[in-house]
């Protein structure tokens, strides 16, 4: 039944983490900034539930469900505040977040 | 796994009664939700007043949970644990968010934001660190942080709100997307270490992962890997909350741009979470990670190595700024660096409960200081948000010679001098660091304080010896914040002066 182990999931969850945390250093768009973060936590929820499949528990599928309310709610913050910044200076590029440096 | 249990059953299992303090919090915040509803134009006075009532109920609940005798119980099945650790850091959570929500009310009245939410956005906040510290699950600690976290997103770009196109408003989105972005960036390095620690330990639960740790150590296989390499990750994402060096960069920008007391808040409550949870993970759950011969962590290099950078950066950098609160940013990092050898020390076997004592009364100290500080910096802030340099305070002692005097209180207290709180913060943790054998490491925590004084002092001589121009700063603030900066001092030096009264407190604590 378990033809593929649990290693080649980790592995592609790994991957995928270092997607997602590359993307947050290298783009300056802020919504594309958001689809590199639910990538690393969508990353963890593979491996959760690749872990919770080897062990043969629900713990893993428990913390996924949290995992994926707590994104919903972070991105509703992220949405809202993004918003705010487009009104104001009609641009979501994060370099442009620049008034407080040194 | 589960059966249905009998209500008996679940009456003892759950152990709702030991996580009232918590609990009590956050449904007297829903009730909070429905009275500023209809408190109207009122609501500037009820809600927080209401928010402080709140408070003092949680307060009362922790002193009847973590009475001195009780012992350590968990609730939830195991996922909240209520020991002397969880109620002494209750405490201070709660008189943090009390002196945050005195001087949010004057604060939000001299910006004319008159919005009952703000209250209740900073007491789920506290709500999240008090869970934070009672977290004994992987599960709990993510969520926990999330609950604190969130909040604070908001709170940090509230000043948005109201002004439109000023310059202030900007600063506070910016200081609010930026927290934003590298708090959700922090939390999915924490969600991924805990799921490699899961997978290797094949359970959440701290105290469990402590019982399969060794074996799993022993292995050398692949769950070897996966717990070393989800250790890692679990101190980066946490590394991230507490601001130690290489994952503080964000910390200048978002203090100085987030309303004043919402940096106080944050700089006090997001910290206690995240050591707490840190001290959780790796002394109960990670101690027999790797030992090596002579009883020692295997992480405790890796964290004396942050320590140490954490602290030289911290206080170079602080003397360059001319900020008031971007100073006290870099100087939250610097004693995110103390507390980091508390944690250091936690590593060797035998020293790991003088070691975390010594956090929590570096903890309290640190809580009264600092809130204290930052009520200061608020009362001589100008509505607009500037006049917060360090030259705008020059003559402070002559306009206004009791703030003055505070603030030099405060400013010792940060630096450590003898009779204040900070004092015995810091001895408590170097002799802890001493104890455990990291005697490098304490010398660069004195050494580091010698630097720290340098720059704590120009605000002193700024007040006191420099002569300002002859305009005499106006008097802007207004009862509650005196209220905030009274009991701050009262803490500093009650502390200080009592100097066994701290130590006393936290000897129950034990966490290994």
């Amino acid at each position: 039944m378990n033809a593929i182990g649990t290693e080649p999931y980790i592995i592609l969850s790994m991957v995928l983490f270092l997607m997602g945390a590359l993307g947050v250093l290298i783009r300056r768009n802020a919504i594309l900034l958001f689809m590199s973060v639910e990538l690393m936590l969508n990353s963890a929820n593979l491996a959760l539930v690749a872990f919770a499949r080897e062990w043969g528990q629900v713990d893993g599928h428990v913390f996924v469900f949290f995992v994926m309310t707590v994104a919903a709610a972070e991105v509703a913050i992220g949405l809202a505040l993004i918003v705010n910044i487009f009104r104001e200076r009609q641009s979501i590029n994060i370099d442009d977040l620049q008034q407080m440096r040194g | 796994m589960f059966e249905s249990p009998t209500i008996a059953e679940f009456v003892t299992q759950s152990n709702l009664a030991s996580t009232l303090p918590g609990t009590l919090l956050v449904a007297w915040t829903l009730l909070l939700v429905l009275v500023d509803l209809f408190a109207g134009d009122e609501r500037e006075h009820w809600t927080p007043l209401g928010a402080c009532l709140g408070l003092g109920v949680s307060f009362v609940a922790n002193l009847f949970v973590y009475a001195p005798a009780a012992d350590q119980q968990t609730a939830l099945y195991g996922m909240f644990i209520a020991d002397a650790f969880t109620g002494f850091l209750n405490i201070v959570i709660l008189v943090a968010t009390l002196l945050a929500v005195l001087m949010s009310r004057d604060y939000l009245m001299r910006a004319g934001i008159h919005r009952g939410e703000y209250y209740i956005l900073t007491l789920l906040s506290s709500a999240g660190a008090m869970f934070m510290v009672a977290a004994n699950d992987l599960i709990v600690v993510f969520v926990a942080l999330e609950l604190l976290s969130i909040p604070l997103y908001i709170l940090a770009a509230f000043r948005s709100i109201k002004n439109d196109g000023g310059e202030l408003a900007l600063k506070s989105e910016e200081s609010g997307m930026k927290y934003f972005i590298l708090g959700a960036f922090s939390s999915a390095f924490l969600v991924f270490g805990a799921a490699l620690v899961y997978g290797a330990s094949g359970t959440t639960n701290i105290p469990q992962i402590l019982e399969v740790a060794p074996a799993v150590v022993d292995a050398a296989s692949s769950a070897t890997f996966y717990l070393v390499v989800g250790t890692a990750l679990l101190i980066v994402g946490l590394g991230f909350k507490v601001a130690v060096v290489p994952f503080h960069m964000w910390t200048p920008d978002v203090y100085e741009g987030a309303p004043t007391p919402v940096t106080a808040l944050m700089s006090v409550t997001a910290k206690i979470g995240g050591f707490a949870a840190l001290l959780r993970i790796l002394v109960t759950a990670l101690s027999v990670l790797l030992l090596v011969d002579g009883g020692v962590a295997a992480w405790q290099t890796t964290i004396s190595i942050i320590a140490a950078l954490t602290l030289v950066l911290g206080n170079f950098v602080a003397i360059s700024q001319r900020n008031l609160k971007r100073m006290l940013a870099y100087s939250s990092i610097a004693h995110a660096g103390y507390i980091m050898v508390a944690l250091a020390a936690a590593g060797t076997a035998g020293s790991a409960d003088s070691a975390t004592q010594g956090a929590l009364v570096y903890i309290l100290a640190y809580m009264f200081t600092n809130l204290g500080a930052f009520a200061v910096v608020m009362t001589i802030e100008r509505v607009d948000g500037g006049g917060g340099n360090i030259d705008d305070i020059t003559g402070l002692a002559r306009s206004r010679p009791l703030l003055a005097m505070a603030m030099t209180i405060f400013m010792l207290s940060l630096t450590g001098i003898p009779l204040t709180a900070g004092f015995v913060g810091k001895f408590m943790v170097f002799a802890a660091a001493v104890q455990a054998g990291l005697v490098g490491l304490a010398v660069i925590g004195v050494l580091t304080s010698v630097v720290s004084a340098f720059y704590y002092m120009r605000v002193v001589v700024n007040m006191y010896l420099r002569d300002s121009s002859g305009e005499l700063l106006p008097a802007l603030e207004t009862v509650y914040v005196r209220w905030a900066i009274n009991i701050a001092l009262a803490g500093t030096l009650i502390f200080g002066i009592f100097y066994p009264l701290a130590s006393n407190l936290v000897s129950m604590v034990s966490i290994a």
